[in-house]
Formats: C-alpha cells, structure tokens, sequence
C-alpha cells in the first residue's frame, strides 16, 4: 500500500488521529497537496459513500470519515494553488427553509471543500432569499439546496424561480439533492443538476461551473 | 378507571392516537415556528385533534410535546416556555380523555435532534438533563404514562429513559425507535440492531419497547415480528401512513384507512400490543386499527 492508499484506508476506517498523521507523513515527502485530496481523501470517501448506501455501515461511520478529511483538509487546504480552494470555484450549499436535516448537507459540503471548492454554508433553514442573496453577494457560480422532507421540497422550487425571476440563470446554476428527491424532481422544479450523493454532488458541480458564464 | 399498566399486564390491547402533526397542518396551521407554540396559542385544537381520535376509538392520546424538551425549543428560542408548553399539552389532551372517561393520557417526548459525541457536539449529561426537565413537567402535570418515540439513536433513547425512570418512577415508559430495514436486519440509524436496542432498553427499566413512523405499516410488521422474537417486553407499534409523496398541493400519503384496517391484523398477530398512527395517520385510520382489532367503536 503506498501512502495515500494508507490514508484512504485510514479514512475508511474513521481514523482521524491516523488520517490527520498520515496527511503530514505525506506533505512531509513531499507528495503533492492535490493527489492527497484527489487520491487520499476523496477516494476513501467515496467508497464510505458507497458502503454507507449499501447498509454495509451505519451513519457513525461515516460522521467519522468526515470528520477525518475535515481535520486533513484544515492541514492540507492553505497548501493548494490558490491558497484557500483550488479556484474551482464558489458554491453556496445549504438546507432548505423547512428542514433541519443537515447531516447529508455536511457530507455535500465537506466533499466540494476537498475537491477544490470556496464553499459558504448557510447550514439549515435557508430561505429561498437568502440562497439567492447569499450567492449574488459572494459572486458564486452554484447554489446547491438538500432536503429531507418531502413537505420542504416544494421550497426548492421557490428558490429556482427566484434565480429565474432575477435573471440570473445565466450566472447561476441551481443543484439539488436529498433522499426523497430525484432527477425527475429536479427536472421537473427547473433545477439545473441533481446530486443522488456526495460523489456525484461533486462532479455535477464541476460540470455546473463549467456552463456557468461569470 | 383500570391503571394503565393493569391493562398490559391483562394482556389487553389497545388503540393509541394517530398523527399530530399532519392534523395540526391540515387544520390550517402551516405557519407555525414549531407545533409546540400552539400549545399556548391554541390549546383548543389540541382539545379538538384528541377528541377526534377517541371518537374513532382510541384508547390512548398522547401529548403534543414530541418537541417540547427544552433543548429542542431551544432552537426556536423558546426554551424558557418549556414548561407552559408541557402543562398546556397535557391539560388539553386531559380534558379531552376525561370528557369520555376511561381514556389514558401519554407524554410524547421526541429526540433533542443533537447527535451525540463524538459524532456530533450533543452532551450526554446536557440531553439527560433536558429530558429530565421535560418529563418531570409531564409527570407532575398527571400523565398516564411517557412515550419517548422516534428516536434514532439508542444511546439518546437510553439517556431519555433513564432520565423517566429519575424523575418519575411510577409512571410506565415505553421506548418506540425508528429502524432501517437491510438486508441484515433491523438497524438505528446510528447501526444499532435492533435486537441489541431491545435488550438494553428492557434492562434499563422501560415498560414497553417498539418502533414508530418508519416506511408503512408492512414494515412495521416486520420490525414486530422481529421485536417479539428479540424479548418478552409488551410492544408498542405506531406506523405512519408510508413515506410521503409529493402532489400539486402539498404532500400525500399513500396508505389509506382501509389499508390500515387489512394490514392492522397482521400487525396484532405478529405481536403488537399498543398500535396507532404515525405522520399521514388521521381518525379514519384508527377507526380501521380499531376495526382490525375486533373491538367496538364508542
Ligand atoms: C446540493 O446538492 C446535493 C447533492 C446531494 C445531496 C444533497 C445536496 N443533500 C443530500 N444529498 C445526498 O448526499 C448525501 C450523502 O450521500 C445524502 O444525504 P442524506 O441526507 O440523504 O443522507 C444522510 C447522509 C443520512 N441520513 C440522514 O441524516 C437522515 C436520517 C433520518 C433518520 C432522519 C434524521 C437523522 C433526523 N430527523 Co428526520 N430523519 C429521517 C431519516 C430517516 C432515514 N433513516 O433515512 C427522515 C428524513 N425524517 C423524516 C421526518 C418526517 C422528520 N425528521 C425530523 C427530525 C429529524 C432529526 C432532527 C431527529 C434528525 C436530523 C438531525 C440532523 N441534524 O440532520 C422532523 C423534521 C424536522 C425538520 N423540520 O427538519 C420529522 C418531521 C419528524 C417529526 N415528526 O418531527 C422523514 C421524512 C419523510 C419525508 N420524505 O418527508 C424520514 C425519511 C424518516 C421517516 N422514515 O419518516 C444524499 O441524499
């Protein structure tokens, strides 16, 4: 197993003290920051995800695996070109006015930190306004809502009209996301993308701010 | 009236209460900061929702407090409010069972909606503590028993049952969680199976265990079976109406009345002892529990 295996696997395994050292050990070799995320962090995450669908780990593990890239990230993310992301660009993710769910939000979030992206957390709650405001102000190119419950759901759609209503379609890209949702939903609300997890979050955004004129 | 436990004790079933929350929102009341604050707003719909469901048939209401718990209210600043909202749902539901007599009242005590450490920033002496403040306003306001129901966690389910057991020894507790089906079993969220949870949950003193909202009545059936194969404690079951589904005006939920009344028997047979609704559940389908259990309707 080479280094970033070992921190893949270590990642896997919810250890944060070891994910955290390993990170070091590697910085300290002179690896390459990027391939750390890319192929470290990331990787483990994503197999986190996929296990975590398949009912293979409960949700402690998977809080744990967060936790983890969350602490190498800290040490890893001032290390990447452009210092604090890697200029992918900017997302504003947050739950929608309704839910409190935030735990799949999170996971969303952590992973477009550790691919490369400024991320604004609203956290919970958000109104559609503020979706919108929050991404004018910022310059972001993608606001990224998640919901949990069905009757929240509906909001989603509020705050797509809005980017609409404000003409700022061209600008930004709405995705969305959350267990009851699908890509029919999103298509149906007008959203641009639909993120099934976190995985797939990441690479729709790097598809979303692709297409988004600034 | 026969004390709630004589009756578990008898073998007897019984029919709880269904939803609160979709009743309260369908009612008229979608603006609310949290359903707690008509507790002192509007104690009357309260009075109203519980009368509806003892009409159908219930023999058992339970409280609107499911958020009542300082830590929860908390959240909507209404922390110091806890206990005028916990007396007012008591009193409600109290007038509305001692207008037909012979009906218990249950303390509804839902999850703080922390996750505890090390996963999340929860305490577990502070959610105890907030447990305990909340159950101790339940029990000094004359429930009949506490429910601790939707909790997703075993470990919180626990601090809440020892806090009951702490402030109010007398009154019988049931624990209802709500479990994910796989192809390995029955688990929390938080990967507990559910066999585990039932054995420290009877350990620890509750006087029912069981599960409620969950994904429609035929899982709840399943998750039944398996409870009565995992211990001898009475069970508590409180199904909602399936996961619900989004329509032009708001959300549906797709079982029916009817459904309830085909499915409920299975769930009697596969060893309930209390069974009732969860959200999407209306009087009609406690009417159809009641239906299933053979008893006759007031
Ligand atoms: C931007 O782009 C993207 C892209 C991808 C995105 C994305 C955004 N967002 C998510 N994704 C995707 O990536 C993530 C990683 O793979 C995934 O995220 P998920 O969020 O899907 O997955 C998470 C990693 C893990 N999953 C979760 O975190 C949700 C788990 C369950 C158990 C759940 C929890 C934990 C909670 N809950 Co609630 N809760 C349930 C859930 C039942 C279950 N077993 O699933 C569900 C969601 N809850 C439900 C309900 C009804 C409720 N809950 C409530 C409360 C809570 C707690 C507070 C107790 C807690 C939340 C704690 C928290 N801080 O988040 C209440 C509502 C509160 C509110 N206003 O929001 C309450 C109304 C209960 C009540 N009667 O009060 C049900 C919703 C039914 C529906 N479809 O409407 C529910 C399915 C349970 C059930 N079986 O009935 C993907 O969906």
């Amino acid at each position: 197993m080479n280094q970033l295996e070992r921190i893949a696997a270590a990642l896997e395994k919810g250890e944060v003290e070891t994910v955290i050292e390993l990170t070091n050990e590697a910085l300290g070799a002179g690896l390459d920051p990027g391939r750390i995320v890319d192929d470290g962090l990331i990787a483990g995450m994503t197999v986190v995800g996929g296990l975590f669908r398949k009912h293979e780990i409960f949700l402690p593990d998977v809080l744990m695996a967060a936790k983890a890239m969350n602490g190498a990230m800290e040490i890893v993310k001032p290390l990447l070109t452009g210092g604090g992301g890697r200029g992918l660009g900017r997302v504003v993710i947050g739950t929608i006015e309704g839910d409190l769910h935030d735990i799949g939000k999170n996971l969303v979030g952590v992973m477009l930190k550790g691919a490369g992206f400024d991320v604004i957390d609203l956290g919970s709650d958000v109104s559609p306004g503020r979706f919108v405001d929050t991404a004018v102000e910022s310059g972001a190119s993608v606001i990224g809502m998640s919901a949990l419950l069905t009757t929240t759901m509906a909001n989603m759609e509020k705050a797509v009209r809005l980017v609409k209503e404000r003409r700022l379609d061209e600008k930004i890209r709405v995705i969305v996301g959350g267990a009851p949702l699908s890509e029919e939903f999103a298509a149906r609300i007008g959203a641009d993308a639909y993120g099934f997890d976190a995985s797939s979050a990441v690479e729709r955004v790097a598809k979303l701010v692709g297409e988004a004129t600034r | 009236m026969k004390p709630f436990r004589a009756r578990l004790a008898a073998g007897d079933l019984l029919v709880s209460d269904g939803a609160m929350g979709t009743m309260i929102l369908s009612k008229g009341f979608d603006t609310l900061a949290t359903l707690e604050s008509l507790n002192l707003e509007h104690p009357d719909i309260l009075e109203e929702i519980a009368a509806e469901y003892i009409a159908a048939g219930a023999d058992i209401v339970e409280t609107n407090t499911f958020g009542a718990s300082p830590m929860k209210l908390a959240g909507y600043g209404l922390a110091d409010e806890a206990e005028a909202i916990n007396r007012a749902a008591v009193k409600a539901a109290r007038c509305a069972a001692n207008r037909a007599g012979g009906r218990y009242v249950a303390g509804s005590v839902g999850p703080t909606g922390k996750l505890l450490e090390p996963y999340g920033d929860g305490k577990p002496s502070a959610l105890r503590a907030s447990f305990a403040e909340q159950i101790a306003v339940l029990a000094a306001e004359g429930v009949d028993a506490v429910f601790i129901e939707t909790m997703t966690d075993l470990e919180e389910a626990l601090l809440a049952l020892g806090a009951a057991r702490e402030v109010a020894p007398s009154i019988p507790v049931a624990v209802t969680l709500t479990f994910d089906e796989t192809p390995r079993g029955f688990f929390t969220l938080m990967g507990q199976p559910l066999e585990r949870a039932a054995g420290e949950l009877k350990h620890s003193g509750a006087d029912l265990v069981g599960t409620n909202c969950g994904n429609g009545i035929e899982t709840m059936i399943r998750a039944t079976a398996a409870l009565r194969a995992a211990g001898t404690l009475p069970i508590l079951v409180q199904s909602n109406a399936g996961l619900p589904e989004a329509a032009e005006r708001g959300v549906v939920y797709p079982e029916t009345p009817d459904f309830f009344r085909r499915k409920g028997e299975e769930l009697i047979t596969s060893g309930a002892n209390i069974i009732g609704g969860c959200c999407g559940t209306t009087p009609e389908h406690i009417r159809a529990l009641c239906a299933a259990g053979e008893r006759r309707l007031s």
